[in-house]
């Protein structure tokens, strides 16, 4: 096995290893931690499997495998900010809803 | 016939209390039974204080929510209080009380949903800046090509709506800038909106919430606005039938 190899594989682990630190204390919710996950066990697989990248390149046609990794964790990070972009919208529509019933319920506890 | 005067106020201590009193003034010289209801929307004086001293209902909000956040604050008030009417104005004194009394005539003599209170159907009154005229002229065109209704000044800030608007703006009003929106809402729905001519002033304290750099952000915020809400209710209501 190849020092990188190491380093990459002991990398990946710490990483998922931190991931589940925070789900434990309660930092991340779940449902946002499988994309972290995810993303380590792919990093781990091909820390083992050398030539996957290679492989994974000559299926789709990808002539330079690491434009391969470019492509598709340019692509997958767009997809996951625009999913954190509606988490957000959907937090500021539920944290108006919240504020607006605070300011009304004051109301009424004021007038009694 | 019950009326709520919905005044959003962010940081307007100077202006509130002309306002609120100016309007309870109207009311009782003009014998309508009027509440005023303060939204302060997290000001950073003390028009908290200011407005609890005042014959007005308070709605304090404990986060700033902008505009369209504390005037629906408003909307929601008064339609879970059972009011037939809420007009909102502006916490400045741009909006002269001695104008509330036309919108409500209007939207009784005609029967309409939404009565507007526009500054240029007479060319009376503080007219605005170049930059804001413009902004207006070219909100009437994009109504006029959606939606085919012409509004002379749909940026105004001084409009009148019935029960069944207050059921509809409870439930969903824009947040940002949401004059211009509400309007193609509302004709949307089919609502029947009447405007009318109004002498409006200078704000007499407090900052607009449109300044010079964010007018353009204004412009294209808006028009995306409008053109979703145009997109949403078209689809809605092919869906419904």
């Amino acid at each position: 096995m190849a020092k990188i190899q190491i380093i990459a594989i002991a990398v990946s682990l710490l990483f998922l290893l931190y991931i589940v630190r925070l789900i434990v204390k309660g930092k991340l919710r779940e449902e946002y931690s499988i994309i972290w996950i995810a993303c380590t066990l792919v990093l781990i697989v091909f820390s083992f499997w050398r030539n996957g990248l290679e492989v994974m390149a000559g299926i789709i046609g990808v002539y330079e495998a690491p434009n391969l990794v470019f492509t598709g964790a340019i692509f997958a990070i767009f997809i996951y900010l625009l999913h954190l972009s509606v988490v957000v919208s959907k937090l500021h529509s539920q944290n108006k809803q919240l504020a607006q019933e605070i300011a009304l319920l004051k109301e009424k506890i004021l007038k009694k | 016939m019950r009326i709520a005067i919905i005044v959003p106020a962010y940081n307007e201590e100077k202006a509130i209390t002309a306002v609120v009193n100016d309007m309870n003034a109207v009311a009782r010289d003009h014998g309508l039974d009027l509440n005023v209801v303060v939204i302060n929307d997290c000001s950073k004086d003390s028009t908290s204080e200011v407005i609890s001293t005042l014959d007005c209902i308070a709605l304090n909000l404990p986060v700033n929510l902008g505009i369209g956040g504390a005037v629906q604050t408003g909307f929601k008030y008064a339609f879970e209080n059972g009011y037939d009417f809420a007009i909102q104005a502006d916490g400045d004194g741009q909006h002269p009380a001695a104008e509330i009394p036309k919108l409500v005539k209007t939207a009784k003599d005609l029967n309409a949903d939404v009565v507007i209170g526009s500054r240029f159907l007479e060319k009376e009154g503080f007219q605005s800046s170049a930059l804001r005229r413009f902004g207006i002229n070219y909100f009437k065109k994009l109504n006029r090509m959606l939606v085919g209704v012409s509004i002379n000044d749909s940026t105004s800030g001084f409009r009148l709506i019935n029960k069944k608007v207050l059921e509809v703006v409870r439930e969903y009003y824009p947040d940002e800038y949401p004059e211009p929106e509400a309007i193609i809402l509302y004709s949307l729905l089919g609502f029947k909106i009447i405007e009318v001519p109004v002498t409006m002033k200078e704000r007499q304290g407090g900052v607009s919430s449109i300044g010079g750099s964010s007018s353009v952000y204004y412009m294209f915020k808006v028009t995306l606005a409008i053109i979703y809400t145009f997109i949403r209710i078209r689809f809605r209501k092919k869906n419904n039938h």
